[in-house]
């Protein structure tokens, strides 16, 4: 408040407000205020982006569900108008089927939608608790105070992801250190980029191997693609890298930012760590998913051809930004939006996003969060954080929002 | 009422069958699949809440 009294700010109207605004510091779990002010004053405005480029901002619920759903809305990152990004974390080149349209979306997204069903990612459920229960037992063997993140938040899926693909135990290790590096903090550029390679050229490997001789894993499953003509060696390891590094991050950063807004809320907690309802423990994830909302900053996309929505017209060539963390604190849907309330229906959000690139990986991340959430506020009934809340360092810049590090004790 | 899917259009979100684990399924790629098209009136709110979940409009309840 005291900057905005003192800076000498001009009055501007017709300039664009600069994107990604910043949120409050004392309200981390909230969105930026600024998100909300334009969600009730104008729900679609043009913002200004770091180079200059001014695509729209979309922030009400059903705008945004309306456009990630329409066919003339691209996620192909070359389009004319695609709003782009400048974080380091943004990564080069293209990701498989993430940044195509369809029907070549729908053709490679489909190669690998089975081990996603949910009555095979319900099947994973007792290694996935295996994994949990056996970081929970290093963590309470080992010193406190604990990072949570390095310690429990990054290996699980991790793990899991290793379990799904096919990773063999013995280079569980490898892949760990290597994975942690991609989305670490201190790393360089250089590093991340080297370890980025070194995981490719591991996946690529393995891919090679199952060619020859295939199992029951995703990764046969996608060398089988490769055998079948339908994909070449390198964009099946792009493919086995997309499904990497999409479940990495974000998981790590639901288990790590739920656990600081449970801890922030010891009522929920409270109601979570004695209940033993699988439902309740369910729901907890949804509205954890919901009002954390880390896929922060915004689904990006190209308008391909003019769009009329809410008495504004999208030209063909523009760029939109759908920012989905203020659409799940629209009060339209959600009563009371900005209450954390682990009881509430919450399963309309949009954290996974809407339209045909909705997380692919959303069972597993689902199942794997209701292991968590179900699984380390019991064994650790405890748990508390270990520094003061001002003192944790929050990944405003990130594209995935969530912590850099939780120092938690018992 | 009838429910209509559009097995073209889903991207095997499974949102579906979280909803309304009595009226859909998904075959062995996760594309959805309909266990019962004129569902007992009690599921009807979960076939609404499907309807309202799928990310790819695969899924419409039909009043015939
Ligand atoms: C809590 C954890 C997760 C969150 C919040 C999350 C969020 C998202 C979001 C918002 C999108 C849409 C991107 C867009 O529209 O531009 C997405 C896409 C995707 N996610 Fe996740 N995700 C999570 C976990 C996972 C996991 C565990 C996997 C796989 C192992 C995964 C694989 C994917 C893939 C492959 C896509 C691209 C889908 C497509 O383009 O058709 N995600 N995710
Ligand atoms: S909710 Fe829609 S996209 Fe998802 S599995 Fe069901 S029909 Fe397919």
């Amino acid at each position: 408040m005291a900057d905005t009294l003192v800076q000498p700010v001009p009055e501007v109207p017709d300039e664009a407000p600069e994107f990604p605004m910043s949120r409050a510091a004392r309200c981390p779990f909230d969105p930026p205020p600024a998100l909300k002010e334009l969600q009730e004053q104008a729900p679609l405005t043009r913002v200004r982006l770091w180079d200059g480029s001014e695509p729209w901002l979309v922030t009400r619920y059903a705008d945004q569900r309306a456009l990630l759903g329409d066919p003339r809305v691209s996620a192909d990152t070359d389009r004319p108008g695609y709003p782009t990004k400048a974080s380091p974390d943004a990564g080069e080149g293209k990701l498989s089927f993430i940044m195509m349209d369809d029907p070549e979306h729908a053709r490679l997204r489909r190669m690998v939608t089975a081990p996603f069903a949910i009555k095979r990612v319900e099947a994973l459920r007792p290694a996935v608790q295996q994994i949990v229960d056996g970081l929970i037992d290093d963590m309470l063997a080992g010193p406190r105070p604990v990072d949570l993140v390095e310690a429990f938040a990054l290996p699980i899926p991790s793990l899991v992801i290793c379990e799904l693909l096919g990773v063999p135990y013995d280079d569980h290790a490898f892949f760990q250190d290597n994975t942690k590096t991609m989305v670490h903090r201190d790393a360089t550029p250089e590093q991340r980029g080297q370890a980025s390679r070194e995981v490719a050229g591991y996946l690529a490997g393995l891919i090679g191997k199952r060619l020859a001789e295939p199992k029951d894993d995703l990764l046969s499953a996608i060398a089988g693609r490769v055998t079948a003509g339908e994909l070449d060696h390198g964009q099946a390891t792009e493919m086995a890298l997309l499904l990497l590094i999409a479940g990495h991050e974000t998981t790590a950063n639901m288990i790590a930012l739920g656990t600081l807004a449970l801890l922030q809320n010891p009522g929920q907690l409270a109601l979570l760590r004695e209940s033993d309802d699988p439902r309740l423990v369910a729901s907890a994830v949804e509205e954890l998913l919901r009002y954390l909302h880390i896929t922060h900053l915004g689904r990006r996309r190209a308008v391909t051809e003019d769009i009329e929505i809410g008495g504004q017209v999208i030209k063909a060539g523009e760029g939109v930004i759908m920012v989905n963390e203020v659409a799940n604190r629209d009060p339209d849907v959600f009563p009371d939006p900005d209450r954390l309330d682990i009881t509430r229906d919450a399963r309309r959000h949009i954290a996974f996003g809407f339209g045909v690139h909705q997380c692919l990986g959303q069972p597993l991340a689902r199942m794997e969060l209701q292991v968590v959430y179900g699984t380390l506020y019991r064994r650790i009934p405890t748990l508390e954080l270990a520094c003061a809340l001002e003192d944790v360092r929050f990944k405003n810049d990130a594209f995935i929002y969530g912590v850099h590090e939780l120092p938690v004790t018992w | 009422m009838k429910v209509e899917l559009e097995a073209d259009k889903c991207v095997a979100s499974g949102q579906c069958v979280l909803a309304a684990t009595d009226v859909f399924d998904q075959d062995d790629d996760g594309i959805a699949i309909l266990l019962a098209d004129r569902p007992a009136a009690e599921l009807l709110d979960d076939v609404r809440e499907a309807v309202a979940v799928c990310p790819a409009a695969a899924i419409r309840l039909v009043d015939q």
